[in-house]
């Protein structure tokens, strides 16, 4: 690839990613009332896009060799609770993060 | 009656209030913006790339796509393709923050060119002070999480393999912050229809196209079920 092959492929994700980042806000301008079909996505899907990013970030995971996704089981789990019984974010993400290293350098 | 503070204070007020919720995304950043540094001087780069490239495109994982894109053929089309594949979600937080976003002025092609995954989840769910400006709060959030992550590809990039890092299971700060931000989310609302959605959907796609392929068909089915259930789920009362 020349150099200017590869600011071109550059430039082309960076325009990618902004499409997807820009393009809600301009089909919908803010001078204009948003339809209500959008505000209602707008309202519904961040809870399902939370639970989306979760499984994401465990879309590596597999329960069927290694360490069967024990180590993130037991770690997730430590952080509910963690979270349930002290509701500092700070706390729970961190606890959560020392628990799972300790699993998984130590125990798996 | 409110007095009316100076810009300078109020955008010192957000900045504090804005770090502590970016903490664990620092941890996380460095981590992941180190390898990515690593692995772009160890693919033949010169750390400018890594700087540029996060500073730019500012979402991890098509920059790491775009190493092995850097190293084959040329294939226009094909990145733009595999780019709108793999950031098609932003759509989603777009809609999500189009209410949020309005009346922030100059702030808002900041704020909407850095919402990363990890600067969406933060700025849709913090609970932002009544007195803090709201503008400035998410501007904060996103300049330091956009810093931590130029920093770490920057550092990754230079230092390259002169640095063993690998401290094991650290990248799991990630799955832990998405996961209080669920819980987080889960306790607030008084049905979780659209958050069992989001879970079953994903892990239901997950099994069906494998880790590679499944957020578009999840994207897809998300819709549906919210768009299907729309009346039973605005009944609900979770938001008016």
């Amino acid at each position: 690839m020349t150099l200017t092959q590869q600011i071109l492929t550059i430039g082309i994700c960076v325009l990618g990613t902004m499409a997807t980042r820009f393009l809600p806000f301009l089909l919908f301008s803010s001078k204009k009332p948003t339809p209500s079909y959008i505000r209602y996505l707008g309202k519904a899907l961040p809870a399902a896009i939370f639970g989306m990013l979760v499984v994401y970030c465990l879309k590596n995971v597999n329960i069927l060799t290694g360490s069967h996704g024990l180590p993130e089981f037991l770690a997730i789990a430590f952080v509910v609770a963690l979270h349930l019984w002290k509701r500092q974010m700070l706390l729970s993400i961190s606890g959560g993060t020392v628990c799972y290293m300790l699993l998984v350098q130590i125990v798996f | 009656m409110q007095d009316i503070k100076p810009t300078k204070q109020v955008a010192a007020q957000a900045a504090r209030l804005a770090f502590p919720y970016t903490i664990p995304i620092f941890a996380g950043f460095w981590f992941l913006g180190i390898t990515y540094g690593i692995y772009m001087n160890v693919s033949g780069f010169c750390f400018v790339y890594p700087m540029l490239m996060s500073l730019t495109i500012f979402g991890g994982s098509l920059e790491f796509l775009a190493v092995e894109m850097l190293l084959s053929a040329f294939a226009p089309l094909q990145t733009l393709v595999m780019a709108l594949m793999i950031q098609a979600r932003h759509l989603f937080y777009g809609f999500s923050m189009l209410d949020k976003f309005r009346g922030t002025g100059w702030k808002k092609m900041y704020l909407i060119f850095g919402m990363c995954d990890e600067t969406f989840s933060i700025n849709y769910s913090a609970n932002i002070p009544e007195d803090a400006d709201r503008g400035w709060f998410m501007f904060f959030v996103t300049l330091f999480n956009h810093f931590y992550w130029v920093s770490g590809a920057t550092l990754g990039g230079l230092l390259g393999n002169l640095i063993t890092f690998d401290p094991k299971g650290l990248d799991f700060v990630m799955t832990a912050l998405f996961v209080v931000i669920f819980l987080e989310q889960w306790l607030k609302e008084k049905k979780h229809a659209s958050s069992l959605i989001g879970v079953l959907a994903s892990a239901a796609c997950l099994l069906l196209f494998g880790a590679d392929s499944f957020l578009i068909p999840t994207m897809a089915c998300i819709l549906c079920l919210l768009s299907v259930f729309r009346k039973p789920i605005e009944k609900a009362g979770d938001f008016t």
